[in-house]
């Protein structure tokens, strides 16, 4: 049995995916990034090596992705997030052609094919805004750990509208809600609005077509699922692994390399 | 070494050398027009006037070429935070800004001193540039003459030489060069010589049609020249020696050069794997580094806008008719304008013309923070482009000027995502191909 390896160096969180060659994902790792990108990439391969049970002998092929790809000193190869969470949504639910990634610092809108192929992409430029780095910034200001976002949010009853586009002032905006009385799961979910909107309008720029898949780490608030659905009127898909969807998708771009470097003549007269 | 080999070394990479050369030679001779005191003009790429000027033996300063120049030899941030202390916007254009440093700097300029002007001259084709004009007329109180070239009134719809509206647009247009004319013989008291003019207008006519047959060179594969980095050296030329001798016979270098590397398969890359159309401004800030993004995956630019519009639309190959000199010049003048206008605006058209013709695989629009009128309305155009054409594209901002706003990371993401889907997009026709 063959095995393949993706690890999506993220801004916030590095993640890692093993494959087998039945393409099932046999396991997974997180871990915080930090500021050595390059030891966030060795340890949390370990951590999915020890999770799987298999050794690091066994893993034919790893790809490097997200931000820090080229940090990922002992992998085979390199593919941008971009790709990889457009293969990894198709592959973990086969009618994606909507993809919305929000990661630590940047939210990805991607238009996907059949197999998973990138037929447009649309990204925040040069700004968190509208990422999970604007939630943390909210959470921080208001005193609650990233996992009581959602939850918290959640209890609204009477939501504040955010105005601010600027990760920096939401920080302000929040605190000036807060010394006006206004409650914090209201601010709170006018943070997860303005989010929302923002991610929409990238949707939007590529197409939204259905069915419509999101992954990244801000998958787990909950909020925010139910704050992009209200927005979109749709149905997200999402699964307890959407956090991986990257590494997923890297592990399979993998695993494709290893089937090709076996029909080396094949794959050679198809690109003739 | 035969006889071939030699000819080759000779003339493969010659527009480079020679542009270069002019191009350092052209700012030599600014340095001593400042030095001294002597008249000059200031003008625009699109509409530059040169004909008019060079006939008053002005010498022409384009200021969009100085600016971009401080941020090609990495000093714009400098004369930006300089107009920015003085109290200009960020978001102001980044081109404006420096060249409001060069001013408020007595015209030190690191390609050496720029000459005060005695006279701007500027079209519509950019509004900016009237704003910008303005602020040479208060700081050195020169006339500025706004030159007003009716453009394409709906997408597609453009007349010709015989039509009504045509022939009203045309006299409009002479009607004003006559008053430029006017302006140049009050400002430098010199006669008009329609002789010399005329003679000029030849060289242009040389140096458009040269232009012209280089970009079509491009058509082959490899393209012989890469549009993003020879072609802004060409540009120079293109610009600064209008209407010149030299002009004239760097162009006819430069279509041997390229017809000949057409011919013998010499690319610009030595591996061209994708073939692309840039839309838009170059990235001046990291000029070399944001090509090779494209060419580390094979990616070479055979076509750009910014050929187009910013050589005022000489790529369309007007000739002058030297028998009616004033009345072709305003022809001219308006067809090649109007033809750099309609490439910013409505360039989605011409794409849909060429992407056959020049076997484009991909198109990169690079919408600029500080450049509205270059901007506005890419996002559209793309939209209306993918509904016509099925050509991949990208969308990658950041600005011709300003390294603040330019994120090379983000940018190398998305460009490499884009590639990754031009890759799988190729290897799944290779297949179909194959099956079919």
């Amino acid at each position: 049995m063959a095995y393949a390896a993706g690890v999506d160096v993220g801004s916030t969180q590095t993640k890692a995916a093993i494959v087998n060659e039945d393409r099932e994902l046999i396991a997974t790792a997180l871990i915080d990034t930090g500021s050595n990108v390059i030891v966030a990439a060795e340890s949390v391969f370990e951590k999915a090596l020890k999770s799987s049970g298999i050794s690091n002998t066994e893993v034919e092929y790893v790809i490097g992705t997200g931000y820090g790809r080229y940090r990922v000193t002992f992998g085979n190869d390199q593919v941008t997030e971009i790709s990889c969470h457009g293969r990894g949504a198709v592959h973990m639910f086969p009618n994606t052609r909507t993809v919305v990634d929000m990661g630590g610092q940047d939210t990805k809108a991607i238009k996907v094919g059949e197999t998973g192929e990138i037929e447009d992409f649309c990204m925040n430029d040069k700004c968190a805004a509208g990422t999970g780095r604007f939630l943390g910034a909210a959470a921080a200001a208001l005193e609650l750990s990233l996992d009581e976002l959602g939850p918290t949010a959640l209890r609204y009853t009477k939501p504040v509208k955010i105005s601010t586009t600027c990760t920096v002032f939401a920080e302000s905006e929040v605190l000036s809600w807060l010394g006006k009385g206004k409650k914090v799961e209201d601010i709170l979910w006018g943070v997860h609005e303005s989010i929302a909107t923002r991610s929409a309008g990238l949707m939007r720029r590529v197409g939204i077509k259905d069915e419509i898949t999101f992954t990244g780490g801000v998958t787990r608030n909950t909020a925010m699922v139910q704050a992009l659905e209200e927005r979109l009127d749709k149905k997200l898909n999402i699964s307890d692994d959407s956090h991986y969807m990257g590494a997923l998708g890297a592990a399979l771009f993998a695993m494709d390399r290893i089937m090709a470097s076996r029909q080396p003549h094949a794959v050679a007269e198809a690109a003739k | 070494m035969t006889t071939e080999t030699t000819h080759e070394t000779d003339i493969v990479g010659r527009g480079n050398r020679d542009g270069a050369q002019l191009f350092r030679d052209w700012f030599a001779e600014l340095g001593q027009t400042a030095e001294k005191g002597d008249q000059s003009a200031y003008v625009f790429v699109m509409g530059s006037m040169n004909e008019i000027l060079k006939t008053f033996d002005l010498p022409v300063v384009f200021p969009e070429i100085n600016s971009l120049q401080t941020a090609v030899r990495r000093v714009a941030g400098d004369f930006l935070s300089e107009a920015e202390d003085y109290g200009y916007s960020p978001d102001i254009c980044g081109y404006v800004k420096a060249d409001v440093s060069v001013q408020l700097r007595g015209g030190e300029h690191p390609m050496g001193r720029i000459p005060k002007p005695s006279i701007a001259v500027l079209t519509n084709a950019c509004n900016t540039y009237v704003k910008w004009a303005e602020i040479w007329e208060r700081m050195h109180g020169c006339p500025m003459f706004t030159l007003d070239v009716p453009g394409t009134r709906q997408a597609g719809t453009q007349t010709w030489p015989g039509d009504p509206d045509f022939e009203n647009d045309r006299r409009y247009v002479q009607k004003q060069t006559q008053e430029l004319i006017a302006l140049c013989e009050k400002v430098t008291g010199k006669k008009f010589d329609i002789d010399k003019f005329r003679e000029i207008l030849g060289y242009a006519n040389a140096m458009s049609v040269g232009w012209k047959r280089v970009i079509e060179a491009n058509k082959a594969t490899p393209a012989p020249f890469n549009a993003l980095t020879d072609g802004t050296i060409f540009l120079g030329v293109a610009n600064g020696f209008r209407g010149t001798k030299e002009g004239a016979d760097y162009f006819n270098d430069l279509v041997e050069e390229m017809e000949y590397k057409a011919a013998n398969g010499i690319g610009a890359l030595a591996e061209e794997i994708y073939r692309l159309v840039f839309i838009g401004v170059p990235c001046y800030p990291i000029f070399r580094r944001f090509n090779e993004l494209f060419s580390e995956w094979g990616g070479s630019f055979i076509n750009s806008t910014y050929l187009w519009f910013a050589s005022g639309g000489s790529n369309l190959g007007f000739e002058y008719d030297l028998n009616k000199p004033l009345e072709s010049f305003a022809e001219g003048t308006l067809i090649s304008v109007r033809d750099a206008m309609d490439s910013m605006f409505h360039q989605d058209r011409m794409l849909v013309d060429m992407v056959d013709e020049y076997a484009v695989d991909g198109i990169v629009y690079h919408p600029i923070k500080s450049c509205r009128t270059v901007s506005t309305g890419l996002a559209d155009s793309r939209g209306y482009f993918a509904t016509k054409k099925d050509v991949p594209s990208l969308f990658v901002e950041s600005d011709m000027m300003d390294s603040r706003v330019i994120s090379e990371a983000q940018m190398k993401n998305r460009i490499d995502a884009f590639f990754e889907g031009l890759a799988s997009r190729k290897q799944q026709a290779a297949i179909a191909g194959k099956e079919g």
